[in-house]
Formats: C-alpha cells, sequence, structure tokens
C-alpha cells in the first residue's frame, strides 16, 4: 500500500492592531466600538495602577504574596469583553484579576484575598466566576463541568478558562481538552503564553512551533493571537464563544503575551531573563499600542490620560482602603464554612479551641457533647450572619 | 421488600435517585452501556438514556474535576471510579479542590459530588485493584467518607450521600458486592451519615469495624463465647464517637479490625478516641487487627494480609484474656 497523508492542517496567527499601529481594517471593521475601545483601555490601565499599589503593599508589609499581570491586560479584558458578562462562566488561574473586574467582580475581593483572607474568593451572587485557582491547570476541567452543566440544562452558558504555557504540561490540561472535544461541550480555553512559568522558559513546555496547535491533537478549533491587541483577542474569543453557543464546540486559544513583572512579588525575574528580551517586550505593552491607536483616531489626548490615570488611582486607593478596613475574619469562620453541617468532633474543637487538648477532656465541654451540639445548633450555620466583604 | 445483593441495592439507590431529581447524573469508565465493569450500572444507561449515563474518557482527574464543575454548576454528579488504586490521579482534585472549594469561597461554590469507588481485596483481582486507601481522604478535612458493609445500608446511604450538600467518597467493599443477600426495601429511605450500627450486641468485649471486615468480625464472634459487641462504623469521616465510646465504657476491652496498613490507619484514630474517653473504663489494651505495613499483596497472599477471621479471634481471645 502507498503511503498516503491522512490529516494535515494550519495553525491561523490573528493580529489586527499591530504594535506599529498599524490595523487590519478588514478583519477590525465593527469589531469593537468606539466607545468600548475607550473603555476597555480605561479598564486596562485601571487593572495595571492596580498592579503597581498590589506591588508596593507587598514590599511594604500590608499584603502577603502578589502575582502581578502587567503585560497581559490586553489578552484578558479582551477575552472578558467578548464573553456574555453574567451569563458565561470565567474559570481562572491565579494571575486572571483583570477579566473578573470586567464581569463584576469588586476589586476589593481581589486584594482581600491576597491579602489572606477566604471572604475574597466569596463569589457574590449572581456572578459567574470561580475563585482564582492556585495549583496549575486544574481549573481547567472545572470550565468542563461547568459547560458540561450548562449544556445538559440547555443554558445559553458557555465556561472560559484562562491558564499559562506552563499549564499546558500538566496532565489536568490534557484531561480537559479531551473532555470538551469528546464529550462536545462549550468550553473556550484561553491559553496566555507570558513566555515563563517562574523561570522556565515555555519552550521546555512545549517544543512544536506553537502551542496552540495542541487543540488539533484534540480534533478541536485552535488560533494563535497576538494577545498584546486586544482586537485580536475579542476577534478570536468572540469567534470561539459562538462556535461553542452554537455547536457545544471547544476552541482552544494561544494569546502570545509576555509578564512583564516577576513571576510573583517572591520573585526576581533578573535571576533568569535577559533585559533584552524584557525591552523588547516592553515596546509591545498593550497599553502603548491601545493608547497609540485612540491618539491616532483623536479618541484620546494628555489631558484625558491625566484624568484617567487620575481616576484609576482614586479606584484603586478606594479599593485598598476597603480591604484594608474590613476586619480580620472570626477565628470560628475556618470551622463553620468547612461543611454545610459541623460534624460533632468540629463542634467541640470549635468550642474548645483555646484549650490544650481541643475537647479530648469532656470535662472541657460545659454540658458535654450535647451542650456543644445544642449550642451549635442555636446558632445554626443558616442562621448564622454571613459577613461579605 | 426484595432479597437483594450489594449491587443490586446500590444500583436500585441510584436509579430511585435518578428517577426523583434530574440533577443526578452517573458518570465514568464504562459505566454506560457495559453498566459497569462490576454492573453497578446495569440498565441506568437504557432507562435513562446517555445524557444522565455518560461514558467519560478514560481518566480519572478528568472525572473528579469535571465532577467538581458539574456539582458548583448545581447539578449532583455521581462519578464512579473504576477501582479504588486508580483513584490516585484524582487525589489531586479531590483534595485541592472538592475538598476545600466550600470553605475557601465562604459557602458561594459548593460541591455536592458522590464519588463512588469499589474498594478492598478478596476477590483475587489484578495488582492494584485490592487496595484500601479510604484513610487518606479521612485526613483531608472538607471530605466525608462512606464504607457500607450491607445491602440494606448502601442503598440508603447512598442515598443519603447522593442527597448530602458536600463532597462524599462512596467507598463500596467489592468482596461484599455479591457475597449475599439481605431483605432491602424497595421503597426510599435513607441511613444517616455519621452513624455507626450495632451489627451484634454485647457486654464483654466491643469489636469496631466497617466495610468488608465486618463479616469476618461476625465469623470470629460467631466462634468466641463471650459477649461481644459488634459496631460497623459505616461512616468513617466523621466517625460516630459517641456510638464507640458508649460500647467501650460498657464492655471495657476494645479491638479495631481494618484492611488497611496498620500504622496511621484509621484504628489509631478510634483507639485515640477510645483513649481520650475511655482511660478509666479500660480493662486491656486496645488491640487492633488490620493489614500490615506492607503494600498489598498479589492474589496469591491476599487472604495472608487481609484480617481474617481467626486473626482476629484471636485478638479477640487475647482480650478477653489480660
Amino acid at each position: 500500500m502507498p503511503r498516503r497523508t491522512v490529516y494535515e492542517a494550519k495553525v491561523e496567527f490573528v493580529q489586527i492592531l499591530d504594535e506599529d499601529g498599524g490595523f487590519d481594517a478588514k478583519l477590525g471593521k465593527g469589531l469593537i466600538s468606539d466607545e468600548e475601545v475607550v473603555a476597555l483601555y480605561e479598564h486596562m490601565v485601571t487593572c495595571r495602577e492596580l498592579d503597581e499599589i498590589a506591588f508596593k503593599l507587598q514590599r511594604s508589609g500590608r499584603m502577603g504574596t502578589f502575582p502581578q499581570n502587567k503585560g497581559q491586560e490586553a489578552a484578558a479584558i479582551g477575552a472578558a469583553h467578548a464573553l456574555t458578562k453574567g451569563t458565561d462562566w470565567l474559570v481562572p488561574c491565579y494571575r486572571e484579576n483583570a477579566a473578573l473586574f470586567m464581569h463584576g467582580l469588586p476589586m476589593h475581593y481581589i486584594l482581600l484575598h491576597w491579602m489572606g483572607d477566604e471572604r475574597g474568593n466569596q463569589i457574590p451572587d449572581g456572578l459567574y466566576m470561580t475563585p482564582q485557582a492556585i495549583p496549575i491547570g486544574t481549573q481547567m476541567l472545572h470550565a468542563v463541568g461547568l459547560a458540561w452543566a450548562a449544556k445538559y440544562r440547555g443554558e445559553d452558558r458557555i465556561a472560559c478558562t484562562f491558564f499559562g504555557d506552563g499549564a499546558t504540561s500538566e496532565g489536568d490540561c490534557h484531561e480537559a481538552l479531551n473532555f470538551a472535544a469528546n464529550l462536545d461541550l462549550p468550553v473556550v480555553f484561553v491559553c496566555q503564553n507570558n513566555g515563563w512559568a517562574i523561570s522556565v522558559p515555555a519552550k521546555i513546555q512545549c517544543s512544536a512551533p506553537t502551542i496552540a496547535q495542541r487543540g488539533l491533537a484534540y480534533g478541536m478549533e485552535c488560533v494563535q493571537c497576538d494577545g498584546n491587541d486586544i482586537f485580536a483577542m475579542v476577534k478570536v474569543v468572540r469567534d470561539a464563544a459562538e462556535l461553542a453557543r452554537r455547536s457545544h464546540r471547544p476552541t482552544f486559544i494561544e494569546a502570545v503575551t509576555y509578564r512583564l513583572g516577576d513571576h510573583t512579588t517572591a520573585d526576581d525575574a533578573r535571576r533568569y531573563r535577559d533585559s533584552a528580551e524584557v525591552e523588547m517586550w516592553k515596546k509591545r505593552d498593550p497599553l502603548i499600542r491601545l493608547r497609540k491607536y485612540l491618539v491616532d483616531r483623536n479618541q484620546w489626548d494628555d489631558e484625558k490620560e491625566r484624568s484617567l490615570q487620575a481616576d484609576a488611582k482614586e479606584q484603586v486607593a478606594a479599593a485598598v482602603k476597603r480591604a484594608e478596613e474590613i476586619a480580620a475574619p472570626s477565628t470560628t469562620d475556618m470551622f463553620d464554612f468547612l461543611y454545610a453541617q459541623l460534624p460533632d468532633q468540629l463542634r467541640i474543637q470549635r468550642a474548645t479551641l483555646r484549650t490544650a487538648s481541643l475537647g479530648q477532656d469532656p470535662t472541657q465541654l460545659e454540658g458535654g457533647i450535647e451542650a456543644s451540639r445544642q449550642q451549635d445548633i442555636e446558632e445554626t450555620v443558616s442562621e448564622r450572619p454571613v459577613t461579605k466583604p | 421488600m426484595a432479597n437483594l445483593t450489594l449491587v443490586q441495592a446500590i444500583n436500585l439507590a441510584l436509579i430511585q435517585e435518578m428517577e426523583k431529581d434530574d440533577r443526578v447524573i452517573v458518570l465514568g469508565e464504562d459505566v454506560g452501556i457495559n453498566g459497569g465493569v462490576f454492573r453497578v450500572t446495569e440498565g441506568l444507561h437504557k432507562r435513562f438514556g446517555p445524557k444522565r449515563v455518560v461514558d467519560t474518557p478514560l481518566a480519572e482527574s478528568g472525572i473528579i474535576g469535571a465532577s467538581i464543575g458539574l456539582a458548583m454548576a448545581g447539578l449532583r454528579p455521581v462519578p464512579e471510579i473504576q477501582f479504588e488504586g486508580f483513584l490516585a490521579p484524582a487525589y489531586d482534585q479531590l483534595c485541592t479542590h472538592a475538598a476545600r472549594m466550600r470553605a475557601r469561597t465562604r459557602g458561594a461554590l459548593t460541591v455536592p459530588m458522590t464519588v463512588r469507588v469499589p474498594v478492598g481485596g478478596g476477590i483475587h483481582a489484578p495488582e492494584l485493584h485490592s487496595d484500601s486507601p479510604a484513610a487518606f481522604y479521612v485526613h483531608q478535612p472538607g471530605l466525608k467518607v462512606v464504607v457500607p458493609a450491607t445491602p440494606y445500608d448502601a442503598k440508603g446511604l447512598l442515598i443519603s450521600a447522593i442527597r448530602d450538600p458536600d463532597p462524599i467518597l462512596f467507598f463500596e467493599p467489592k468482596r461484599l458486592y455479591r457475597a449475599f443477600r439481605q431483605e432491602v426495601p424497595e421503597d426510599e429511605y435513607t441511613v444517616p451519615i455519621g452513624k455507626a450500627r450495632v451489627v451484634i450486641p454485647g457486654d464483654e468485649i466491643t469489636v469496631i469495624s466497617w466495610g468488608a471486615p465486618v463479616v469476618q468480625c461476625v465469623t470470629a464472634i460467631e466462634q468466641s463465647d463471650q459477649s461481644i459487641e459488634l459496631i460497623d462504623l459505616r461512616t468513617i469521616y466523621p466517625l460516630d464517637t459517641e456510638a464507640i465510646v458508649n460500647s467501650v465504657r460498657k464492655t471495657g476491652r476494645a479491638v479495631i479490625v481494618h484492611e488497611a496498613p496498620k500504622t496511621a490507619g484509621l484504628g489509631a484514630e478510634v483507639a485515640s478516641r477510645i483513649m481520650e474517653h475511655c482511660f478509666l473504663y479500660l480493662e486491656a489494651p486496645i488491640q487492633r487487627v488490620t493489614g500490615f505495613d506492607t503494600v498489598m499483596p498479589y492474589y496469591k497472599l491476599e487472604l495472608e494480609y487481609l484480617p481474617e477471621a481467626e486473626r482476629i479471634r484471636k485478638a479477640i481471645q487475647e482480650v478477653a484474656a489480660y
């Protein structure tokens, strides 16, 4: 038998607004209205301000470790813009705050979270998002399940999950892609290839020419785009979202971007990154690119920029103030939200948490287990005041 | 009433909960047309269709991770992991997400999921098809762990588990799947999670076990002359401390029996609870009859490893004679 080709494929790269200001009028036509572009730019600047302030908070001991998103604003915000707020699930990794704000998460929640308080993860009612996932790539499977539930119920809802180049090495990433493709689930996979997984370059995660082509192996649509071009991001995510809604088919998107900051405030990227590389990417900063686009079209000027910078500072300062004013959680919180109903042993530990033996000595419990149970029933989980941040 | 095996009782519980609540879906490897490798999901695919009984790709972390998403969206997934030996790939999803989601979101997102897992040795199975890893999950706060030993309890506990608002590992002793039949009500009923059952009442010695060894304990007790109380814990997290304490305060002597290795096994926790609450009542050191601190041997030696009736009987005699 002769040899024959059984499969051939191409992976497209999408860019609409290039770093020199060139704009693909055909692809970009009607994609985002002028007012929306201004709003997106304002959002990007505000998120950059949050990053700068969060960095200073950490350095001055007012906040724990924080992962800056600097340089990746277009990818997150463009994707969030292309999805339906209040309907579609956002399933983020730890570097994704910009998309969450766009879909309604108050900024002080994120600060509160990185200040060590779980209430920052207490997603308000009516918002469709999961808390930032700390383990790498694991959240991608949750997006699969959330999209599956939407399809099961016949809802017009999809799930979009964000992850990095490093996550594509994790088994859960491949299981998520495989599940979504084979079970026909409406998931948009957005890989933010920012070049680095802490100190390990993307080539150690993937030796193929693109990460995008990983989607091919699962029989799903895939595309690579300029992740620092917000127009390209909106285009590819909108196309993917439409496909997901229409046909319950997933898409794998590789957004090529760059982590301008350190991995987190606990990292020093100068140990492993060439400064020339960083300088090159600074010139591709998505904020600079979009500002130039607006200035070129007489949509923006220095005065508006000054005003925006002042507004952003004010908004972030207000969020910081709000987060810092929230009193520390109650010690008993660690018990009260573990189960819907507190098991007996946890009741006892909760009631005797200031003793050395944690209830080993039954006499520590006034009235014994029964009394403790009664006390807990009196302040049941359902009646307990939920202190939202 | 119907005279059912443990497999049939679980099958009936699944059917009844699926009929009652369309949020309940079954997913896993071979659970669909094949009805599961142990036939626990037999007939479900035909009855409820491929939308609610789903053959997934072969990936355990994927099955549990996707189930977490399904549950967070408000469904009640009942994933099956084919054998306990293949539960390890899902450990990450269970412990880093399922167990913590309620706590880390202060209740904004929850994971009402029941993970069914055939467990334990005694059926001459291949390697990694006979382990007893339940205690790993007992040590993870945020999960509940259930191990039924009878068809009646299996049905009632599974219904409770599916209705429970928190993630549950439901370990099914595969040695008992078809070991005996029991009258099981066809109507729905529940058995509460976290409550032990007195299998045999007695006054002189307490034997505490759960899962497949409960049957071995019954045999050992039948061969003993003392008045022995047998407690089947049924749920190993949360533990029914009261049931253990009440019995040991009465008898003053305790034997704990489990399949898993001895060191850091759940028997150590049960013994510690007895020390905390029954110290002045004890007449003899607490005995543990367990698997050894070895990896589970291949099946030519599995009956040497498992706590069989004769080893349990000897422990009872030692405790009685102390």
